[in-house]
């Protein structure tokens, strides 16, 4: 079975976000992380490919930096990488990126595409549909248990309400929630072997892909301004009593 | 030039996002039409009707995942009937058929928005960007627009419309199949709908100190919500689930017990009236929005609020 696996590289989740004045594009800095969310769905796939002899390939769209958060991800136990990036990309929306991954996959060659629900830093929520739609396959979402047998994949689907049990049969796509899986750590050998693991670099154009960027966007920034945040309160060390501040507040809100 | 608001059924009735769509829509539109994906047409028209949709087009899903086919079924109507734009909440139905729609048709969305205008005929969606710290206006040229709007950005309002007149649409079957249905069943009041919500995270240590949660909010008549993290470890189910990917709350008094305030988190709580947070690290950036910050160790503070709440 070809795993293909969406994985983002952003900028640590841990420093505060900067945006271009001009551009309004998220600042990328060199070195950037994986998407945390995306360990989820690189866990599913190592363990789908180790149970069928599969392969897993990480598809990633955007900065490719000094590629740390690729090489987190391949050591893990990815076998490789395809990196697209560009400077024409810049500013692509989520229907570019989904076109640009959906070209590389397709290219590669694919059983299952495996990606999360959306980006830590993004989170538009719906490049996996997408990318779905254009390649033409069913997509079993918001999975957070999953199982394969007999050739069929069948997932608990998170509803609003509960879960559905649903299944179909590859080719297909799956996105994957934070807790459909533990992920393992990398080893100090997978660490070492993802240094030597093949990263290809392409292009939009390589793909096929000629509009992109802003050009493509079909929508355009008009205008960005910062939101007033709320303002810190009283903070009180609890010296034991810490709950009486809590039950005056209540009080004071007419809660109780 | 219509605006048309997708409404999924959840629990037997159109999802509540979509009735705040359509309050939303009639003050924008006075051409507005529902996308009904669900069975209980009937019951759905008058309350689509009632909050603003002439028409509702109605796609029926049968027993398998509706979304490719109500895409396609979607995008052949939108073709003929030429919308200015389509909105969409954040549900999962809603997620993967704007999500296909988008592709099939070579539309652009704006997720996550907040509000939505028309300047003349241009139309104009704002998000939050960054954990909700600097505002995006984006002028949409595509049509129709696709717009997915976050969970009470509007607020639903019924107005005095008749049933809407229900038109069904043909739709190819969808592709995978639902091989079962389970509802999780949370006690207590409505999490989205509740005065006072009290939520866990991880601070708390483990999934058997959440009995402490249920105590306050038993206590406060609110609700119980939680953080990813704690879904995630299988301490309460989904439907507790507060932030991006879960519920958006805006209670009168929202208590944050052993939570850090994650960006993840924060969008779905901020805009709550009163926040009170307990973390024992003083540097949690949910002290950086709360009205009363305690440091300290919830398995301390909470015993001695259950103890204070019970004696009154």
């Amino acid at each position: 079975m070809r795993i293909a696996v969406c994985a983002k590289q952003i900028p640590d989740p841990a420093t505060p976000y900067e945006l271009d004045p001009e551009t309004h594009f998220v600042v990328r800095p060199e070195e950037q992380v994986l998407d945390d969310t995306d360990r989820y769905g690189i866990e599913v796939a190592l363990q789908l490919a180790e149970a069928a002899e599969g392969t897993v390939t990480l598809f990633s769209m955007g900065p490719a930096g000094s590629m740390q958060g690729i090489r987190q991800a391949l050591a893990m136990g990815a076998d490789k990488a395809v990196v697209i990036d560009d400077e024409g990309l810049r500013g692509s929306g989520a229907l570019t990126t989904a076109r640009v991954l959906a070209a590389a996959i397709e290219k590669e060659g694919f059983d299952l595409v495996i990606a999360g629900t959306e980006s830590t830093d993004g989170y538009t929520g719906i490049v996996p549909q997408q990318i779905a739609e254009l390649l033409d396959v069913p997509a079993l979402t918001f999975a957070r248990a999953f199982s394969h047998d007999d050739g069929k994949l069948r997932i608990e689907r998170q509803t609003e309400v509960g879960y559905d049990v649903v299944e179909t049969e590859p080719p297909a796509l799956m996105t994957v929630t934070s807790g459909v899986v533990e992920p393992r750590y990398p080893t100090f050998k997978g660490i070492m072997q993802a240094k030597q693991k093949p990263v290809e670099q392409i292009t939009a154009a390589e793909l096929g892909i000629e509009e992109t960027g802003s050009v493509a966007a079909g929508q355009a920034i008009t205008a960005v301004s910062p939101v007033p945040s709320r303002e810190a309160g009283l903070k009180i060390e609890d010296d034991g009593e810490g709950f009486a501040e809590i039950v005056k507040m209540l009080e004071e809100r007419k809660v109780i | 030039m219509a605006i048309w608001v997708f409404s999924s059924e959840v629990e037997g009735a159109p999802s509540p996002t979509s009735l705040e769509l359509l309050t939303k829509a009639r003050s924008l539109d006075t051409d507005v039409a529902a996308v009904y994906l669900g069975t209980s047409i009937e019951e759905a028209a008058t309350v689509l009707g009632a909050h603003g949709a002439a028409t509702v087009y109605h796609l029926s899903p049968a027993g398998a995942l509706p979304a490719a086919g109500a895409a396609g079924a979607l995008a052949e109507l939108a073709s003929a009937e030429s919308p200015r734009a389509i909105l969409f909440g954040m549900g999962p139905d809603d997620r993967d058929v704007a999500g296909r729609f988008s592709a099939r048709t070579g539309t652009a969305v704006v997720a996550n928005a907040i509000d939505i205008r028309l300047d003349g005929d241009t139309l104009i969606a704002s998000n939050e960007i960054l954990g909700g710290t600097v505002r995006v206006d984006t002028e949409v040229a595509d049509r129709p627009g696709i717009v997915i709007a976050r969970p009470k950005a509007f607020t639903a309002e019924p107005g005095d419309g008749a049933a809407a007149t229900v038109t069904p649409v043909a739709m190819e079957d969808g592709r995978g199949t639902v091989l079962e249905s389970h509802v999780e069943q949370s006690e207590g009041p409505d999490l989205t709908k509740a005065d006072v919500v009290v939520s866990g995270g991880r601070g708390l240590g483990g999934a058997d100190k959440f009995e402490l949660i249920d105590k306050v909010a038993g206590l406060l008549g609110g609700a119980v919500g939680a953080t990813r993290a704690v879904v995630d470890s299988g301490w309460v189910p989904y439907s507790h689930q507060i932030g991006q990917t879960g519920k958006t709350v805006k209670p009168s008094v929202y208590i944050a017990a052993g939570i850090s305030g994650a960006m993840q988190h924060v969008v779905g709580m901020k805009d709550s009236g009163t926040i009170i947070a307990i973390n024992k690290d003083p540097e949690a950036p949910i002290f950086g929005i709360a009205d009363l910050g305690i440091v300290g160790d919830v398995n301390t503070v909470l015993p001695k609020l259950i103890e204070a709440l019970e004696a009154r």
